[in-house]
């Protein structure tokens, strides 16, 4: 069956102040979605908020997925149902490596899946792991290093590809995965991400630049705009959005 | 290596969920063969000279100690020690007549104990030699075959005043004399038990030699003495781990250790202490590095009510090296004061002080630190950090930094930081599924990685489980 994460309505502050005044999105597994918008408008928001980000209240609305209620879900709920955030800025954690952390992660699922779990068996893991590496031309030597910790900001971003491509998840969230990646860099990540799109994969990419989006060819275009979603679309919204910029949708929907 | 550990260890947490008092707070019945009366006294003092057939100048060593102790003050300054009644401590409780080299024959209830703490098994894995205290004496002891061939010693300490007198008295005291605090005078009127270690000239044991350390009475006072001589080019690595039950009232664990490397040798000394909430750890560590040695100390504080230990290192002769490695738990009701003393006394002499603590449930944990460097002692370098993580909002965490520099041309860098468990980090953490407490835990365990990847694999992963014991909240 297909999972789909359904957003209605969706409210939310952070400190009190209001951010996000009524988002609607579905994003179904299989399908490519694209979120852009401009600096501030909301898209890292919503982000962390169908992850479950405890400073950001939900004032209104609902998310499901999977038919469950996810607002009454913790983050790591979350995770284990099929969602996935690769962040805009990923959070170092210094002396748990890479490796650890992901063999954690995988141990999580299992466990969920069957509290008798014992665990991924270390050869399987190396395995898993080192595959995943080898997609995303990652250096096997990073599985040591400390999470995130003096990761330049390209690498970050890989690392971050390489936990979605390790833990599978049923609907992902990208936020700029795409900046601060160089031009070959970002054609590995594109590359590794569209090896993992399928019926098996929905995905939700935020970005400013068309040229990730060339790589991974999204479906359905969406434009934010002062908390909402805006406009929709296919491909040719991100291209007039390259063209002309965010003017026109500002001037459309400025609410003064 | 650490790596593998770590997770291994994050995965027993599962499995650990016991608290404190299943895993490491049961006690045995009481069974002793002489049980001192509670309080001291010349009496008492004597007594224990007298049990053990002491020489005439043990005896007098310890009625000299006896009356400095009563002359020195109480400590104002470390931690709280107003609850100390020394008149309602047992100083020594003798479990048994005779001291075994063979598990077989050490008492059953005793057996028991160690059995249950894993001793037996660790020594057929990776020791090379083990010992095991049990109230004031030791009632376990043994080395490898290979390594007494080679003349290494290890003995418990009032066996080694009796088989080897005049290397015993040559060293005795001489690093920490009795006057040097009042603790150390208590140790050295009513000491009884720890290890004697002596590695030969060229001598490398290349397994580590450890000791164990049992309270099992209630309201006992367990004083023991270490004194490890490694002598030109040897090396050894000694570790202890010191456990008791948990009690409503309070024990005393005052220990005195004294270590003497010289030129060219290495000594690390581990401790791996996991006192139960009720013992008040008061405990006075010093080492003398000559030419180009290397005296480690790796300092693993979990557990007690009070802690009070700065391991200490003088730096006496050229090229000489001191390290202080310290990772402190301090949980509910718990004070954790400890720190380092390094003193740079000659030319070119190195060292470094990485103090990591952490402070969860309302305790308490202070880094405690003195460095000096003395005039003359050129292009000595030195660096300390201190890092302390709070968990929440209850726990409180204080530095006390002392830096004493004599000489101009040194390197010297100092850096501490104070860090609470960061909310960025666990969401982080748990956006990729796994559960908060796990995430805690990989935090603290990713915090303490310096020091635990610097312990031999089977002590870093009982390091990682200890203080994810002490984090289930469950003690105390
Ligand atoms: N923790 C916070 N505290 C206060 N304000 C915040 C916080 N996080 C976000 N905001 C505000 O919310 C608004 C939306 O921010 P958000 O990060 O969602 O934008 P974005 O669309 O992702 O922008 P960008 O393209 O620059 O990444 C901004 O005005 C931002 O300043
Ligand atoms: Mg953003």
């Amino acid at each position: 069956m297909t999972a789909v994460l359904e957003i209605r309505n969706l409210h939310v502050s952070i400190d009190g102040k209001p951010i996000l005044k009524g988002v609607n999105l579905t994003v179904r597994q299989g399908e490519i979605h694209a979120l852009m918008g401009r600096n501030g408008s909301g898209k890292s928001t919503l982000a962390y908020a169908l992850m479950g980000h405890p400073a950001y209240t939900v004032d209104e609305g609902q998310i499901l997925f999977d038919g469950q209620d996810v607002l009454e879900m913790e983050a790591d709920e979350r995770s284990r149902a099929g969602l996935f955030l690769a962040f805009q800025y990923p959070v170092a954690v210094p002396g748990v490596t890479l490796a650890n952390f992901l063999r954690a992660a995988i141990n999580a699922r299992r466990k969920q899946a069957n509290p008798e779990d014992k665990g991924i068996s270390i050869q399987e893991f190396r395995r898993l792991l080192l595959s995943k590496m080898q997609m995303l031309k990652i250096d096997p030597s990073f599985a040591g290093r400390y999470l995130n910790d003096g990761f330049s900001g390209g690498e970050k971003k890989r690392a971050e590809i390489l936990q979605l491509a390790t833990l599978e998840p049923k609907i992902a969230i990208l936020d700029e995965t795409d900046s601060g990646l160089d031009i070959d860099a970002l054609r590995v990540v594109a590359e590794g991400v569209n090896k993992l799109i399928g019926p098996n994969l929905g995905v939700l990419v935020i970005t400013h630049y068309e040229q990730f989006l060339n790589y991974i060819k999204p479906q359905f275009v969406h434009v934010m705009f002062d908390g909402r979603i805006v406009e929709e679309g296919g491909f040719e919204l991100a291209e007039k959005i390259q063209e002309q910029g965010y003017d026109w949708v500002a001037e459309k929907y400025a609410t003064t | 290596m650490s790596e593998q550990t770590q997770l291994d260890a994050t995965q027993q947490l599962a499995e650990i969920k016991q608290n404190y008092d299943e895993k490491y707070g049961f006690h045995v019945p009481e069974r002793y063969v002489f049980k001192a009366q509670k309080g001291l006294s010349r009496e008492v003092v004597a007594a224990i000279s007298e049990m053990k057939g002491e020489p005439q100048w043990m005896r007098e060593f310890r009625l000299r100690s006896l009356e400095i102790f009563y002359r020195k003050p109480m400590p104002t300054w470390g931690g709280d020690l107003s609850g100390i009644d020394f008149d309602d401590i047992h100083y020594y409780v003798r479990p048994t007549d005779r001291q075994q080299r063979s598990w077989d024959e050490v008492p059953e209830e005793i057996k028991y104990t160690f059995d249950r703490l894993g001793i037996p098994e660790a020594e057929q894995k990776f020791l090379a030699g083990a010992g095991a205290q049990f109230e004031s004496e030791v009632v376990y002891h043994s080395i490898r075959k290979d390594l007494e061939e080679k003349g290494v010693i290890f003995l418990d300490t009032d066996s080694a005043l009796r088989e080897y007198p005049d290397l015993f008295r040559e060293y005795w005291a001489t690093v920490i004399p009795p006057t040097d605090n009042k603790f150390a005078a208590l140790n050295s009127a009513v000491w009884s038990g720890g290890s004697f270690i002596y590695v030969p000239k060229g001598v490398h044991v290349e397994m580590p030699l450890q000791a164990y350390f049992r309270i099992n009475t209630a309201n006992m006072g367990q004083f023991e003495r270490t004194l490890i001589i490694v002598d030109e080019g040897a090396s050894v690595h000694y570790v202890e781990g010191c456990t008791a039950p948990t009690y409503s009232s309070d024990s005393l664990h005052s220990a005195v250790v004294e270590i003497i490397v010289k030129r060219g040798g290495r000594a690390r000394y581990t401790t791996i202490q996991n006192w139960s909430n009720n013992v008040y750890n008061l405990v006075t560590k010093r080492a003398v590095a000559y030419q180009d040695a290397v005296m480690e100390w790796v300092d693993c504080n979990i557990g007690s009510r009070l802690t009070m230990k700065y391991p200490a290192i003088y730096l006496v002769e050229p090229g000489a090296h001191g390290e202080v490695l310290s990772v402190a738990f301090a949980g509910k009701g718990q004070h954790q004061d400890a720190g380092a003393k390094i003193i740079h006394a000659a030319p070119r002499t190195t060292s470094q002080i990485i103090s990591k603590s952490i402070s969860m449930h309302g305790g308490r944990s202070s880094y405690r630190g003195l460095l000096k460097v003395n005039a003359g002692a050129v292009g000595s370098k030195s660096n300390v950090v201190c890092d302390a993580l709070l968990m929440d909002e209850l726990s409180r965490t204080d530095t006390y930094p002392s830096i004493e520099i004599d000489e101009k041309d040194v390197t010297i860098g100092h850096e501490a930081s104070v860090s609470k468990v960061n909310e960025e980090q666990l969401f982080y953490m748990m956006s990729r599924g796994i559960d908060e407490d796990t995430a805690n835990a990989m935090i603290v365990s990713g915090f303490i990685e310096p020091v635990a990847k610097e312990l031999p694999a089977e002590y870093s992963i009982e390091l990682y489980r200890l203080v994810q014991l002490q984090m289930e909240g469950s003690v105390g």
